[in-house]
């Protein structure tokens, strides 16, 4: 019997403190039969890769409001790969314009970005039709 | 990912979080890699810590974790979590206490969901324990989901249970049921500055005092009651997590040193069997009444009163364990 379950990490990082987006998620993924690994607020790159890693989760996703996102989402694929996590899909979502989302997920950095006002069934259903096959 | 039973050998902390994914997603085949490492498991001393929602399990693992890093011990910790019965989502929050550990390559910590398990733990906890064995951690924490009174199954796997009592409960009457009040080979009164903990901690060392001499598996141990406080004194609480981790090492020493370590590793190897034959036995015929669709007709039968879950089950039973030896007498019947 094979009962695979999608694994989720949420977080933000620095002194972002708007997680009222990100927590509405993180209920709406368990609501959806996914498990959730939620690290709540002021967490480092670092910290949330090696999380990822030790977790073993399909998604790393990460909601920003502060403006740096061109920097971390780059940094956090880094991490990622180089913890021999280049299989885990980078998402986002938050305060990020329509052109910076574009760009990152066209360089290949991010699988997907949400920007404001997305509706979260359709994160919940974007996530369940992208989760990355593992073949073992 | 290949080869996850060599990789976890090798000490490849993603491929252990994976062969524990696998087990826990009841991949097929997942159980060649168990037999991989088998043989190198045992090493470790395991702990649980159990107790009440937001008794503080989690904060207390943290500074445990901290408490055993300062003496240069690893440390491989897995927290439970519930799986919600409607959906199968989970939230996984108890790392949320134990970020500062993140970046340390001598803690793994893994968070697991329930899967649906009633026992406190999930069934993947036993080999989870097994996979950071074999990755060399010396203190492996198992953190329960919050319990009730009867979610007992973390003694079927640690050798030093530790039960997180806080004030404010209930009363005395509590302290003498059977169950969870019970299995403590330590009793932790967290948030000690809180009222009523001078009154639980009485009651406590009576309950503790009378089952002084009880024929469990730590016969003869003086059951500890702890008390932790000050949580917001970062100094204060370090010091009193100090005195439980030396308990702890104390409990684990007085296993070897009256033999009865070999007793809980006889437990702990009797549930491991149980729950492989269920793999092995029960899930694919399960799954095969399932598939068939005989599983929804014999529901629907139960329904309408034309039979009964006892009758049913013989007839499975008949069908496939007793297929081979003899199949007459279940014709006959």
């Amino acid at each position: 019997m094979d009962n695979r379950v999608i694994r989720v990490l949420l977080a933000k990082i620095g002194l972002d403190s708007h997680d009222r987006g990100v927590r509405l998620l993180a209920r709406n993924l368990k609501d959806s039969g996914v498990e959730v690994i939620y690290l709540g607020l002021y967490r480092t790159l670092e910290e949330v890769a090696q999380t990822a890693i030790q977790e073993d989760v399909d998604f790393c996703g990460l909601s920003m409001h502060t403006g740096a996102h061109k920097e971390a989402f780059p940094k956090l694929r880094e991490l990622l790969n180089s913890l021999g996590g280049g299989d885990i899909s980078v998402i986002g979502g938050g305060a990020i314009p329509e052109e910076d989302r574009r760009a990152l997920v066209s360089a290949g950095v991010a699988a997907a970005m949400f920007g404001p006002g997305a509706n979260y069934n359709s994160i919940v259903e974007w996530i369940k039709t992208n989760t990355p096959a593992r073949n073992s | 990912m290949k080869d996850l039973g060599k990789r976890v050998l090798a000490g490849d902390v993603r491929a252990a979080s994976r062969l524990i994914r696998n087990l826990e997603d009841q991949i097929t085949d997942t159980y060649i890699a168990i037999q991989e490492i088998f043989k190198e498991t045992g090493k470790s001393h395991v702990i649980g810590i159990t107790g009440a929602p937001g008794a503080g399990k989690s904060t207390l693992t943290d500074e445990l974790i901290q408490a055993y890093r300062s003496q240069g011990k690893t440390v491989g910790v897995l927290a439970v979590d519930p799986t919600s019965p409607f959906t199968g989502g989970a939230l996984l929050g108890d790392r949320i206490r134990m970020l500062r550990h993140a970046e340390d390559p001598g803690v793994f910590v893994r968070s697991l969901a329930t899967r649906g398990a009633m026992g406190g733990i999930s069934k993947a906890v036993g080999e989870g324990i097994h996979v950071m064995d074999v990755l060399g951690k010396d203190r492996i924490i198992v953190e329960t989901v919050g319990v009730g009174q009867q979610e007992v199954e973390i003694i079927n796997h640690a050798h030093t249970v530790i039960v997180v009592l806080v004030p404010g409960m209930g009363d005395e009457i509590q302290a003498l049921k059977a169950g969870l009040m019970e299995i403590a080979d330590i009793f932790v009164i967290n948030k000690a500055d809180r009222e009523g903990a001078g009154k639980l901690y009485k009651e406590t060392m009576n309950m503790v005092q009378m089952s002084r001499d009880r024929a469990g598996v730590s016969k003869g141990w003086q059951i500890p009651v702890l008390l932790v406080e000050s949580v917001m004194e970062p100094h204060k609480f370090a010091e009193s997590v100090e005195k439980l981790r030396d308990k702890i090492e104390e409990h684990y020493q007085f296993l070897i040193d009256n033999d009865l370590i070999s007793e809980r590793m006889r437990r702990k190897t009797a549930a491991e069997i149980q729950e492989a034959l269920w793999g092995a036995v029960m899930c694919p015929i399960l799954g095969e009444l399932e598939a068939s669709g005989e599983m929804k007709r014999m529901i629907d039968h139960c329904l309408l009163k034309e039979t009964d879950p006892y009758t049913l089950a013989d007839e499975i039973a008949c069908r496939y364990l007793k297929e081979e030896s003899d199949k007459e007498s279940c014709a006959e019947s």
